[in-house]
Formats: C-alpha cells, sequence, structure tokens
C-alpha cells in the first residue's frame, strides 16, 4: 500500500513538473513568438477567448506571473485548454479527441504486442542458452535498434507499399470510403494500420528481448529453479511459471522507464505514414505555428505516459509482495 | 618509462580484448572510420557535396556512386559531408550528459538523506516526461535549432537515465569495506570519489556514454527529418529532410532516402555494439556461450 501511496505521490510531482515546463516555455522564448501569433487572431477571435490564450502563452497580461500561472493550471485541470489557431474555431480538445482514438489503437495496440512478443522471445532465448534464437536475436536488435524509427517506416513505405503494392502508402483509411461502423471499413482501418503497427512493433520489440534475456539469465541460475528442475517439473513448467514470471517483474519497470523512448519513436511513425494520430497532430500543429494546440498535445501525450507508467506500477505491485511489505 | 610501458601494456589487453570479443572489434572499426571522414571528410568527396550542377535525379553510377537528388547533387558527397554533424553531437552530448550523470548520481548517492531524495526525485521526472515532444515544443518556438541549441536540449533531456542507473550503482558500492576504510583512514570526499569510487564503476560510465551518444544521433536525426533543425547545414538529418519533401521514395530516388538512414545505423550499431560489449564487460553472466563450451560445462 504504501508503495503504491509513493508512486501516486511520484505521479502528481511529474504532473505538476509538466504542467509547469508546459507554463514557463513560452515564456522563457526569445522575441516571444506567441505575440505575432496573437496579433493574427486579434479581431476575428471573441475577448474570452484571447483573454484565456494571453494568460496560457503570458502576453500583454497585466497582472503578475504568479496569478496567471494559477489561472492557467485552473483552466488546464478544467479541461479547457483553449481554440486551436488552425482548425480556428475549434477547441483544441475536439482537435485532439479525433486524434486520441488512432493513437491509442496503433501506438497502444503495438506498444502491448512488442512487450509481450518481445518478453516471451526473451525468455526462450536465454533458457536455451547458446541456441539459435540466443545467438541471432541480440545482436540483429542492436543493429535494428540503431536505426531512426521513422527510417524503417520509411523502408516499408518504399519496399511493401510503393515497390510490391500490398498496402497503401500513407493515412488512417481510404478518404473516399464511407465513415461508418460496418465490417468493409474496420478492415480498411487495420488495413491501413499494418505498415506503421509493423514499424512501431519492430523498433520497440529489441528493448523488450534484451532486458528479459538478461534478466532471465539471471533468474535461471537461482537456487529455486534449479530445485524446480531437480524434482522433475516439466522444462515448460519450470520455464513459465519459475524463471519467466519472476524475471518479468523488472521488465515491468522498465515498460516504465522506455514508455517514452516507444511514443517518441511512434510520432515520427506517425509522421512518416500521416496517420492520424497525436503525434501527426503534434507535427502539424508546429508547422502551422498552432502554439496552443502543439502545448495542449505535448502536455497530454505526457499524461498518458505518467498514467501508463502508473498501471505498470500497480501492476508491479499486485505481482510482486516484496513491493507491498518493504517500503 | 614506467607510463610507456603501462600504456603499451594497456594497448596490448584491449587488443586481446578486441580479438576475443567480435562485438567490441566491429564496433571500434566502425567508430574509427567514421572518426577519419569527420576529421578528413574532402579525402573522400568525389564532388562538391552543396554543388547542385549535375543530372537531376540521376541512377547509380561510378561518378554518382549513390546517385543525384531532384536538385542535381551529389548523394555519396552529401552523405560524407553530413557525418562530421552526426559524430560531433554523438561526442559532445555523449560527454557532457555523462558528466552531468555521473555528477548527480553519484552526488545523490553519495550524500544520502535529503540531497539524495531531491535528486532521485528530479532525475526520476525528467526520465518519465517524453522527451521528443518536449524537444519538439521548444524548437517549434525558436523556428530552428542550430547545432549548440540542439546539442544543450539533448543534454537537457538526455542525462536522466544515466543518473539513475549510476546512483544505483554507487549506492551498492558505498558501504563496502574499502570504501569505509578509506573513509576511517581520513581520506576528504574528493578523494574517495576520485580514487575509490568512480573507478570500478569505469565500464557502466563509459557505457552511459555510448547510450547518451547513441540517444543524440538518433533524436537530432529525427528532429532534422521533420525539419526542426537548420535545413540549410549538411546533415544525415537535413538530408532525409529534404528527400521526404520532395518524395524521394515516390519519384523513384529511393537511395536519397534511404542512404541516410543506413548511415545513421552505421553510426549508431557502432555505438550500439560498443556498448553492449562494455555492458558484457560489466556483467559477465552476459556474455555469449558457445553451445559446445556449455555442453562441456553440464558434462
Amino acid at each position: 500500500m504504501r508503495f503504491l501511496v509513493r508512486r501516486l505521490g511520484f505521479l502528481l510531482v511529474a504532473l505538476w513538473a509538466a504542467l509547469t515546463v508546459n507554463f514557463f516555455i513560452p515564456r522563457l522564448m526569445p522575441g516571444n513568438p506567441a505575440e505575432s501569433m496573437m496579433a493574427k487572431f486579434h479581431g476575428h477571435v471573441n475577448p474570452v477567448a484571447i483573454k484565456a490564450l494571453e494568460v496560457a502563452f503570458g502576453i500583454n497580461n497585466h497582472q503578475g506571473l504568479i496569478s496567471s500561472y494559477f489561472e492557467y493550471i485552473n483552466n488546464t485541470l478544467h479541461g479547457n485548454l483553449g481554440l486551436s489557431l488552425s482548425y480556428f474555431p475549434i477547441p483544441v480538445s475536439t482537435v485532439i479527441m479525433r486524434a486520441l482514438p488512432w493513437s491509442l489503437g496503433l501506438v497502444g495496440i503495438s506498444t502491448i504486442l512488442g512487450f509481450v512478443i518481445g518478453t516471451a522471445l526473451g525468455a526462450i532465448a536465454a533458457w536455451r542458452r547458446g541456441g539459435i534464437l540466443d545467438n541471432v536475436l541480440p545482436p540483429a536488435f542492436i543493429v535494428i535498434s540503431a536505426f531512426p524509427y521513422f527510417w524503417i517506416g520509411l523502408l516499408c513505405v518504399w519496399f511493401f507499399a510503393l515497390t510490391l503494392g500490398w498496402f497503401p502508402i500513407l493515412g488512417g483509411y481510404t478518404e473516399t470510403a464511407t465513415v461508418a461502423w460496418n465490417w468493409g471499413f474496420v478492415g480498411d482501418i487495420l488495413w491501413h494500420s499494418v505498415l506503421p503497427a509493423f514499424t512501431i512493433l519492430l523498433t520497440s520489440i529489441g528493448g523488450w528481448i534484451l532486458t528479459m534475456r538478461n534478466n532471465m539469465i539471471t533468474v535461471v541460475a537461482e537456487d529455486y529453479v534449479k530445485m524446480a528442475r531437480a524434482k522433475g517439473l516439466k522444462p515448460r513448467r519450470v520455464l513459465w511459471q519459475y524463471a519467466g514470471r519472476n524475471a518479468l517483474l523488472p521488465n515491468l519497470t522498465g515498460f516504465a522507464m522506455s514508455l517514452g523512448f516507444v511514443i517518441s519513436g511512434a510520432i515520427l511513425v506517425e509522421y512518416v505514414f500521416n496517420y492520424p494520430g497525436l503525434g501527426f497532430t503534434l507535427l502539424q500543429a508546429v508547422q502551422n505555428e498552432d502554439y496552443p494546440l502543439m502545448q495542449s498535445l505535448f502536455l497530454l501525450i505526457t499524461v498518458a505516459v505518467l498514467v501508463a507508467i502508473f498501471i505498470s506500477d500497480v501492476a508491479t505491485a499486485l505481482l510482486d509482495p516484496r513491493t507491498r511489505s518493504s517500503s | 618509462m614506467r607510463l610507456f610501458s603501462s600504456i603499451g601494456n594497456v594497448l596490448l589487453r584491449s587488443f586481446k580484448f578486441l580479438r576475443r570479443d567480435k562485438k567490441a572489434a566491429a564496433g571500434s572499426i566502425i567508430m574509427f572510420v567514421l572518426l577519419v571522414i569527420t576529421a578528413f571528410p574532402t579525402w573522400f568527396t568525389p564532388h562538391d557535396p552543396s554543388a547542385e550542377i549535375y543530372t537531376p535525379g540521376a541512377g547509380l553510377s561510378w561518378s554518382h556512386l549513390l546517385g543525384t537528388t531532384s536538385f542535381g547533387q551529389d548523394v555519396f558527397s552529401q552523405l560524407i559531408a553530413g557525418t562530421r554533424q552526426s559524430v560531433m553531437i554523438a561526442l559532445i552530448v555523449g560527454f557532457i550528459s555523462t558528466v552531468l550523470s555521473v555528477g548527480i548520481g553519484i552526488t545523490a548517492a553519495y550524500s544520502g538523506g535529503i540531497v539524495d531524495d531531491v535528486l532521485s526525485l528530479v532525475t526520476d521526472v525528467v526520465l518519465v516526461i517524453p522527451t521528443f515532444p518536449l524537444i519538439i515544443v521548444i524548437t517549434a518556438y525558436l523556428k530552428s535549432a542550430s547545432f549548440w541549441l540542439m546539442v544543450l536540449v539533448l543534454v537537457i533531456t538526455g542525462w536522466s537515465y544515466g543518473a539513475r542507473q549510476l546512483r544505483v550503482q554507487a549506492l551498492s558500492l558505498r558501504n563496502r569495506d574499502y570504501l569505509l576504510a578509506a573513509r576511517a583512514r581520513g581520506e576528504s570526499s574528493w578523494y574517495v570519489i576520485c580514487v575509490e569510487l568512480i573507478p570500478p564503476m569505469t565500464s557502466l560510465i563509459v557505457a552511459n556514454f555510448l547510450g547518451a551518444a547513441l540517444y543524440a544521433v538518433l533524436t537530432a536525426a529525427g528532429l532534422q527529418f521533420v525539419g526542426l533543425g537548420n535545413i540549410n547545414t549538411e546533415s544525415w538529418g537535413t538530408m532525409l529532410y529534404w528527400a521526404q519533401n520532395n518524395e524521394a521514395l515516390s519519384i523513384g530516388l529511393p537511395l536519397w532516402a534511404l542512404a541516410p538512414g543506413v548511415a545513421i545505423a552505421i553510426l549508431g550499431s557502432g555505438l550500439a555494439l560498443l556498448n553492449y560489449a562494455f555492458d558484457e564487460i560489466g556483467n559477465p553472466a552476459l556474455r555469449p556461450v558457445s553451445a559446445k563450451r556449455l555442453q562441456k560445462a553440464r558434462a
């Protein structure tokens, strides 16, 4: 319990830090780029919205830094993220809600798949020390992890989409298709997601394989594994029920720590495939100088990562009694 | 004289190690070649990398090893010229991040108490905040990131992973007998940290340097790819940016877009292979075992 309270405290501190960084970045920038953005919108936008944007970006406001800081935090906590400038007058939150399901579906599913498959492969590689998997996987993934994530995406586009023509080049769905919950449209979405998902899977899986393999090598040498073997248990049972379960625990913490890297890679993968998720929207906001949308997306991605980390903490606490008893 | 013989000894030992460890050897060769190219790019560039004077969109030929861009530049020469920036980013960011990681990680572990609590909290927060979106936001305000600005941003976001690892390692060494003995002798904290604490952690520190360097190369390439770097400099990421913006893949110039990625990966694999080798020095259990030796050991 104490473990979870501590982790919850950490979650709150990290959230506060992200909010604060988000507040100060536009204020620390030379030449206040946000001011020129606002100049374009005076007269077109209602005064209430202008006021909220001014608080968020620290432009011509006569109130002090501290009071605008609290007003900004208050606005953000109430989900009042302001209006998007490039999709004006649609609120930022609406733009984000449009992109969110795409990212959750693509990045969420491929990350979880990568974790499960990578962990299993790593366990098997360590179990058969000196076997084919053990000799081939680590060096192969060292090389793959040295490629930029987005480049693997470019390679996939070139080979599978342009050369072979098996998959669409870009987008989340066929533009001309009618949007409806039928098999045809869902199939179309899945077909479009194959290449980006494969790219994320391929680039993130190596980390899970290597860490699981390394944990597993340590665990396999433990006495209770020898004992299980000596009892004559089936090797498969020793592998998954004895060694694998314990080697998994540090990997769960590792999952939390590397999630940020996976999300970063996914942003560029979405960009390569013009996949209509959060990362692509973020880079479009950058190109259109849509600062409110850009900053809200940064905040949202951060919140998503922090919550995922907290979930993996809860899972660790549930699975590992040691974290519950000792502080 | 003694100095020379001990340097010779170190060289001999590293040579023996390289012969035994193929990963380390491959990594060292890659890094050596790239450093030579970084130092003397003109030895390897057959053409002026920025000159737009050749047949645009030409395929492979002896005069243009990797063809030309749709602006009529020589792809191979651009690739060579771009080496310097990526290697420099790797070395500089790797070095500064490692100094920060060592400083913060070891200060936290050695001081303990409230200093440790505060430093660890800061480290963990920096670690979990997704750095790439943050870097995108910062560089978006600055329009395009110059070399040193990119170094600054990468260092700010890149030190935390190493600091955390080094803190854990230093904590496990802190109460060893030889450290207690040094303190009991009345040695200063500086002496204990620099002479007794840091040397056993060398392999981890080097591994951290390589990890931070790899992070810097890949992140910088990503930023330049989406146009947030300085698009007028010669670098692999900038090449990717121009290739992507001119749809190199669909107009039949895949090499223009794919070659810089391979170059990044060669530098990246060099760093990663060395990193892996240093991991194995630090943790012998991870060293590859041959099936034969394993059977012998079991029998």
